[in-house]
């Protein structure tokens, strides 16, 4: 681990995470949410828990993203708080 | 009301931080975790007792192998209730439903088709690569059948939803979700109906042919072939239930139009 690495990560994890749930367009949201998920893998790789760092980048940041996205198309894009 | 929910959330913030304090540092071998005998157990004795290189695996697949059985059933229970909830859309009210404003079917951007065609079967050969190789590297059953199933979502989204459900009807998207749990189940079953605890794969070296002179033991081998054919059955079922819930949640159930 390298501490200026890890550093950045977590301070843009943190602007990432206030920024999907402050920001009130949905699909906006859930690709802020995308990119704090690979933050994390970036995170869980520098750890060296490969095998999680791959789920997260498959699940969190590919498939959820998607499934956000579709259902933010479907149900609507602006968020009532 | 806000102040104090904010007050709330800062007080547990606050509490949480604190008990974090008390963490072992990261890597610490001198952690309750690592001074524990399993770890030990698990570094030093999974290669000769599973031949599973990557120990990850091992313990997911066949040490904890339990565990993952349910967790795929978890998925499988997951993905059948988002598609019995929204399949119901297409039987009741399907005309107050109106249709987004959407592109026809078929008119969509030739570059992005084409680029999709080439991507699609990599995507897939890595995803069975993932799959099958998740005894040696970084990967396995979830992960290979997240990427199969994101190839065949990513299919529906360049083209349109009925030419990829042309490829895998609604029906058998459930059929094979079940199916992956009856192969994991199934494998389990097995062992024992030969006399073993249930996963222990090692009661499946009957079946394996009789080994060359200085080779593994069948007993071992027969536990790295069991994790595969689980993974296989993972697989299976995340994948079928990734298009799945993609399928029912972008068309809220009616499996017309899509994305």
């Amino acid at each position: 681990m390298i501490w200026q690495f890890d550093l950045l990560v977590l301070l843009l994890l943190v602007i990432t995470a206030v920024i999907s749930l402050r920001v009130k367009d949905l699909l906006s949201a859930s690709i802020v949410f995308g990119v704090y998920s690979f933050l994390i893998c970036l995170l869980w790789a520098s750890m060296g828990a490969v095998d999680v760092a791959f789920t997260e980048a498959a699940v969190g940041a590919g498939v959820s993203a998607v499934f956000m996205i579709a259902t933010v198309f479907n149900t609507t894009r602006r968020s009532s708080d | 009301m806000k102040g104090l929910a904010f007050i709330a959330v800062l007080a547990t913030g606050a509490l949480l931080l604190f008990a974090a304090s008390d963490f072992p540092a990261w890597g610490d071998k001198d952690s309750p975790a690592s001074r524990h005998e399993i770890s030990r157990h698990y570094i030093t004795q999974s290669m000769p007792e599973t031949s599973v290189p990557n120990m990850v695996t091992a313990v997911l697949a066949d040490y904890r192998g339990y565990d993952t059985m349910f967790e795929t059933v978890v998925i499988f229970t997951a993905g059948i209730a988002i598609i019995g909830i929204l399949g119901v859309a297409r039987f009741t009210d399907r005309e107050s439903l109106e249709p987004r404003a959407e592109t026809e079917p078929g008119d969509r951007d030739m570059i992005v088709i084409n680029t999709c065609r080439l991507l699609i079967p990599i995507m897939q050969m890595f995803a069975l690569y993932v799959v099958a190789h998740g005894h040696h590297s970084p990967g396995g059953g979830f992960q290979g059948g997240v990427i199969l199933g994101a190839s065949f979502i990513l299919w529906a989204i360049a083209r349109d939803l009925p030419t990829a459900l042309r490829g895998i009807k609604p029906r058998r998207i459930v059929f094979l979700a079940a199916l992956g749990v009856v192969i994991y189940a199934g494998t389990g079953a097995l062992c024992l109906a030969m006399d073993a605890r249930l996963l222990d794969y090692s009661a499946l070296h009957v079946f394996l042919p009789p080994e060359a002179p200085g080779a593994v033991p069948n007993e071992i081998m027969a536990r790295s072939h069991g994790m595969l054919i689980v993974e296989v059955g993972v697989a299976f079922t995340v994948s079928a239930i990734m298009f799945g819930i993609y399928t029912y949640l972008s068309t809220m159930g009616r499996l017309k139009g899509g994305l």
